[in-house]
């Protein structure tokens, strides 16, 4: 069974006190100075807070000043809380992996091929280009490429996936992973990382949120929300000398609560934590995410390299149909076919047999015949039985031919030769079926799509993502195959340089392409896509080309990884858009109670009836700061992501959050007011 | 409001749109540099051109090299203007005998006719000679204009062009727009005018006494073909001190017409053009979409106000609608429609006084410059900044598709917010900034000639206007006068080069990424969705930092007005 690596989605108590705990403690400005929006909103309300100290020692009402100055720092707090709720479910995996990365001893060889002379050392120690012993029973201590031996190995501790996979040098199975164990026979690897930058390392570091780095787009989205904290700060700065010329003299703590309203605190207070959420989300999906250039990118896909083979398709041909030569019943071939197969444990032997069984009602021979079976072999090319003096046989079409005639191929009836040439050019592997020297019938063994494929291409289709299967078979195959799975374009007889020559013309048309791959052959290509999974299964070379890692090593979680990436860029636009829109109700809550003593006219702005000029100001601050908490969830666990089309989705998405952000608020700071104004808190 | 002012409402709107299509196709044509009808007879004058300027037109430069040139080239245009209006008293063609003009007028004059804004703290017949305005204004109304227009041919390479390093030649661009647009078009248009009835001489003054028997003196001039590019250009500077409310620059409802035409015609060409040169017409007319939006709810607004007229007037018993400061000659539908385009393209030429406009009709010209005078805005620099605001809109809202925020094929990235917010920073940091310190500096509250509300709104226009290179005024304020005509000046110098500069940034940094297809998942912005959230985005964005402001002013005095309260 698969332990999924990462589990915890709902918040659970202590969790959340924790969080607590971090949100006080992430009021350091060293901290704070990392956010322009909440940094400037700490500065005011320290602001405030002196001002309200003031008052209180003067013994003048401070009740007022005292509580926006409380709410001030409670939006700070919030902002803090949703960060540290979104590290936090990262931080005890983490910590369940360190336990895994105890401290290692190693086997080091000073020379490869003598596996005698060897020293114990610390897994510490081992520097890339070691070479070290590990033999079953025993942690492999750091990231590698198998040189020498063949090994069962545990890689639970990376994947969570306990069934034990096979590792040999050679080929593409022969990386490592430091941390995962050998459960039987011995390896000789040669370490290719550093301590501190192992995998497991990257991967501590990526879960705990330690080594975050801001991603492009964030960065870029920080600045605009600093712009706009300018651009209101002069808003609300001017407004003493404007305010000066109809004689109205504006309190600081008034003041401060316009600015704190009207800069963008809500989405400010977030985007961290949607950007860790999100890359919590990928990795509950069991994917690592190198860059988090790559994780925005993944939304930017317009076209999607897939391999055939165990993507697209099983894998394995499986046998469809039995088409029998005039003359022979359809029972009498599947019999034959089922006989000829029996023995044959090959995917494609087994395959008939349950074709035999399910489509023809075949039922098993309830003892085996007594008979001789005739394994294939690369000569002959056919497999059988020998029971008593029937001699049954399937195989490449000429061999067949050849085993009927004797010595010399027979001549093929017409029905035959035009059963072979259909199933060719549906794709599909035709498979002759003799019995001595009477031709009975063609297999038709097909390369089966997997049963849900079509409908995951469907829908990407409808993000507006291409799909491109990658293919060795020849054209006449691949065009079947591509049609039968809905891909929209397919590479044939594809080789290494096909797959690079192919990314980087999709590139050159201005599309962005995401690939996954294993095989060291596909390193070229991930390195050249601009969004690349590697899988966990494949080779160090692939996964050092690639950007992402699926621990799965499932190529289709592409899909997955796209949605995710979407899904986090829809999140951030779309609480941007909410924040923004917030300012227009803000306005007319304070406005109003702004001006009161000198322009009491301005009283009909206030639309909203707030009871006093203290309580609207009061609900907004208020409204704003518990709008943060609100939306926690929301940031969190992302705004969902429908594949209808970018126009439909922007429609939907602009109603819900542009005119909803325009309208909450209205409703909710008259709520704030109602509660305040019952209270009697001003 | 009656059906007739809504009706000629329409028509001018249609007219404005209606010429958008050929103008825009045109301009297209003369910016990619290929040949069109006047190529056979412009081409050796710009070849003669280039020749004597040294400059080899098939040598592109970078965004840096560009920049560098075009304000090279502004600083001489200044010190150029600067030196004829200081020394006026010494140079011909001045019948009246004028002298020389302030240092802080002459300052703030040369400014405002180098950045397109064309504020005027004087009154022309008054103070400036024929050789002033001909030699010294008017060819900054061609070249300031042609600077903006400019802009657009880097602006389309931006998008049109993928990993490039150069965006172009400004004195090619500069001078293909001057010479095969700007000059073909004002003469056309002046003879246009010439035939409707606007004077074109150099005569001097004429005394005349009127049938009271006063003594009048009628001014006299070159009018026509100042008035011609005066539109065309966005300038707006008038002739007159009066404007285009004077008989001479407006005789009648023809030349209203031409005149009003004249000052969207090139600003919403260029959305088309642009358009055009990107390979994406249809971005062209959303672009387009959104400017008219504002421009027809504007004249509604505007009508709508001056045509309820105001309740003391009626308690009065004199009905109808607030024909203060309007010309009986156009009435209120034609100077509604004129102030919202004046205001909307940053021409600032004025056929009535804004300021004695009801509240909420006054409003309309304040925030239309406020938001930016990028709806359309003036010639070049409206469309550059409206792309801006495009750049923002869809960083924002690009994201809620689902993808990183691309505008017209370019990824939109830290860089480019960078210099958006700064190109949008810098107008409210002018305006706000020196309209809270006039509204406490005694120096400046000097200047006022209206109490209440009415005053606060003079100052706040007056800076909007030279931050929105405008030059249209809320006249009520005596600007010429140490401390406004060197903030003003500042605030127009600012606000014009301090986001031509960004601007230019941002087309550097475009121009250098890749070209993106679009797919389905691409956000169209060539639709109704992206007019409408770019609408609001202009509004939210640089409507709401304005609203405390506006509250005070215009807001205040309406809501004054209903509750009976007089100054």
């Amino acid at each position: 069974m698969v332990r999924k690596l990462y589990n915890s989605a709902s918040f659970d108590g202590s969790l959340l006190w924790r969080a607590a705990a971090d949100a006080v403690r992430k009021l350091d400005p060293r901290q704070l100075i990392k956010n322009s929006v909440m940094f400037v909103t700490a500065v005011v309300s320290a602001l405030v807070t002196v001002l309200f100290a003031r008052d209180l020692i003067a013994g003048q009402p401070s009740a007022f000043s005292g509580q926006i100055a409380a709410w001030l720092w409670f939006t700070v707090l919030f902002a803090n809380f949703a960060e540290a709720l979104a590290e936090g479910r990262g931080r005890a995996q983490a910590e369940s992996l360190r336990k895994t990365r105890t401290e290692t001893l190693a086997n080091r060889l000073s020379d490869p091929k003598n596996r005698e002379r060897r020293e114990t050392v610390s897994a510490l120690d081992l520097r890339p280009g070691d070479n070290v012993l590990v033999v079953a029973g025993e942690i492999i201590p750091g990231d590698g490429e198998i040189i020498e031996g063949v090994a069962s190995v545990n890689e639970a501790a990376v994947t969570g996936e306990s069934a034990p996979v096979i590792r040999e040098a050679g080929g593409d199975r022969s990386a490592v992973t430091g941390g995962t164990t050998v459960l039987s026979d011995w390896i000789v690897v040669r370490i290719t990382s550093s301590p501190g930058s192992s995998f497991l390392d990257r991967m501590i570091a990526l879960v705990e949120g330690a080594e975050r780095q801001k991603t492009p787009n964030e960065i870029a989205l920080n600045v605009l929300l600093a712009g706009m904290t300018i651009v209101f700060l002069i808003a609300v700065v001017t407004l003493t000398g404007l305010g000066a010329y109809s004689g109205t003299s504006i309190a600081v703590t008034v003041l401060v609560a316009l600015l704190v309203t009207l800069i963008p605190t809500t989405i400010g207070g977030l985007l961290s934590a949607i950007g860790i959420a999100g890359m919590d989300r990928l990795l509950r999906f069991n994917v690592l995410a190198m860059s988090g250039r790559a994780v925005e990118a993944a939304g930017d896909v317009d076209t999607l390299l897939l391999d055939k083979t165990g993507t697209i398709t099983f894998g394995n041909r499986l046998a469809t149909e039995i088409v029998p030569v005039p003359g022979v019943s359809e029972r009498e071939a599947a019999e034959a076919a089922l006989l000829a197969s029996l023995a044959d444990e090959t995917p494609e032997g087994r395959s008939i047999v349950t074709l035999a069984q399910e489509k023809y009602g075949l039922a098993l021979p309830g003892n085996v015949p007594q008979g001789t079976f005739i394994a294939f072999s690369a000569s002959t090319r056919l497999s059988g039985i020998d029971i008593e003096t029937r001699k049954l046989r399937k195989g490449a079409v000429d061999a067949v031919l050849k085993f009927a005639g004797g010595t010399q191929s027979v001549a093929e009836p017409p029905a035959f030769r035009a059963s072979v040439d259909r199933i060719a050019r549906a794709g599909g592997t035709p498979l002759g079926l003799v019995e001595g020297d009477r031709l009975l019938g063609v297999i038709h063994l097909k390369d089966v799509v997997k049963p849900d494929i079509k409908e995951r291409f469907a829908q990407l289709r409808r993000m507006g993502i291409k799909t491109v299967m990658i293919t060795g078979d020849n054209p006449v195959t691949a065009a079947a195959i591509a049609s039968e799975a809905g891909v929209d374009d397919f590479v044939a007889e594809a080789t290494p340089e096909d797959k690079l020559r192919y990314i980087r013309n999709e590139q050159a048309e201005g599309r962005l392409i995401a690939m996954c791959g294993d095989g060291t052959n596909d390193a070229p290509a991930l390195a050249q896509a601009d969004v690349a999974v590697a899988m966990q299964s494949g080779t160090q070379a692939a996964r050092e080309a690639g950007n992402m890692v699926d621990l799965d090593s499932n190529p289709t979680k592409l899909i997955e990884v796209v949605e995710i990436s979407k899904q986090l860029l829809m999140t951030r636009g779309s609480l941007t858009t909410f924040s923004i829109a917030n300012d227009v109700a803000k306005y007319f809550a304070i406005i109003p109670a702004l001006f009161v003593a000198s322009l009491p006219e301005l009283g009909a702005l206030n639309i909203m009836h707030l009871a006093t000029p203290e309580s609207a100001i009061l609900s907004a601050v208020i409204f704003n700061a518990l709008i943060i908490v609100a939306l926690i969830p929301l940031a969190l666990k992302g705004v969902a992501y429908r594949p209808i089309g970018a126009a439909a989705l922007l429609r939907r998405n602009l109603l819900v959050y542009g005119l909803g952000g325009l309208a909450a608020p209205f409703i909710g700071i008259k709520l704030v007011d109602l509660a305040v104004s019952s209270l009697h808190l001003v | 409001m009656t059906l007739n002012g809504w009706l000629q409402i329409a028509i001018m709107l249609a007219l404005v749109v209606l010429t958008a299509r050929p103008l825009g196709s045109f301009l297209a044509t003369v910016m990619d540099g290929r040949r069109c009808f006047l190529t056979p007879a412009l081409m050796p004058v710009e070849g003669r051109i280039y020749a004597l300027a040294g400059v080899d037109q098939t040598r592109e430069q970078t965004w840096l090299q560009y920049v560098a040139a075009l304000l090279a080239f502004n600083a001489a245009g200044f010190v150029l203007l600067y030196a004829i209006l200081r020394l006026q008293g010494f140079l011909p063609l001045n019948p009246q005998g004028f002298g020389a003009l302030s240092e802080h007028l002459a300052f703030n004059t040369a400014v405002s006719f180098v950045t397109n804004t064309n504020w005027q703290s004087y009154g022309g017949e008054t103070t400036l000679s024929y050789f002033s305005q001909m030699v010294g204004l008017t060819v900054q109304n061609f070249v300031s204009a042609a600077t903006g227009m400019a802009i657009i041919v880097p602006l389309a390479r931006a998008f049109s062009r993928a990993n490039a390093s150069t965006v172009g030649n400004f004195w090619v661009d500069l001078t293909r727009v001057t010479l095969y647009v700007l000059v073909p078009l004002s003469i056309v248009m002046a003879f246009a005018l010439i035939a409707l009835g606007v004077p074109q001489n150099l005569s001097n003054y004429i005394d005349a006494t009127t049938l009271e028997g006063a003594k009048q003196t009628i001014a006299q001039g070159p009018v026509a073909s100042q008035l011609a590019i005066k539109q065309l250009g966005t300038n707006g500077g008038g002739f007159f001190n009066v404007n285009s409310a004077h008989p001479y620059e407006n005789p009648n409802i023809w030349t209203n017409t031409l005149e009003a035409w004249g000052i969207l015609a090139l600003a919403l060409a260029l959305a088309v053009a642009f358009g055009r040169m990107i390979g994406r017409e249809r971005e062209g007319w959303a672009l387009l979409g959104v400017m008219m939006l504002f421009m027809i709810v504007g004249c509604a607004i505007a009508y709508w106000a001056e045509a309820a007229g105001n309740p003391f007037m009626h308690a009065m018993g004199v009905d109808g609608g607030n024909m203060e400061g309007k010309e009986v000659r156009f009435g209120i539908p034609q100077s509604a429609v004129w102030a919202t385009f004046t205001t909307g393209a940053s021409n600032g030429s004025v056929n009535s006084m804004h300021d004695s406009y009801m509240p909420l009709g006054g409003l309309v010209p304040l925030l239309l410059i406020q938001i930016g005078e990028v709806v359309p805005g003036g010639v070049g620099s409206g469309l550059y900044g409206i792309v801006v605001f495009a750049i923002i809109a869809m960083f924002v809202a690009g994201l809620m598709v689902g993808r990183t925020p691309e505008y017209l094929g370019k990824k939109l990235e830290a860089k480019e917010v960078k210099m958006a917010m700064l190109a949008i920073l810098i107008m409210p940091a002018f305006i706000l900034g020196f309209s809270a310190v006039s509204a406490v500096l005694p120096a400046a509250l000097a200047g006022l000639n209206n109490p209440g509300p009415r005053g606060y709104s003079e100052i706040l226009y007056a800076f909007s206007s030279a931050a929105g290179n405008n030059g249209s005024a809320f006249a009520g304020l005596t600007a010429n006068a140490p401390w406004y005509d060197t903030t003003l000046g500042i605030t127009m110098l600012a606000c014009r080069f301090g986001i031509i500069v960004p601007v230019m940034a941002i087309i550097g940094s475009l121009a250098a990424k890749p070209r993106l297809a679009p797919s389905s998942g691409t956000f169209p912005t060539d639709g109704a969705l992206f007019v409408a959230l770019l609408a609001g985005v202009i509004v939210i964005v640089s409507g709401l930092e304005f609203f405390p402001a506006l509250a005070l002013g215009p807001i205040a005095e309406h809501f004054q007005m209903l509750a009976g309260k007089t100054f």
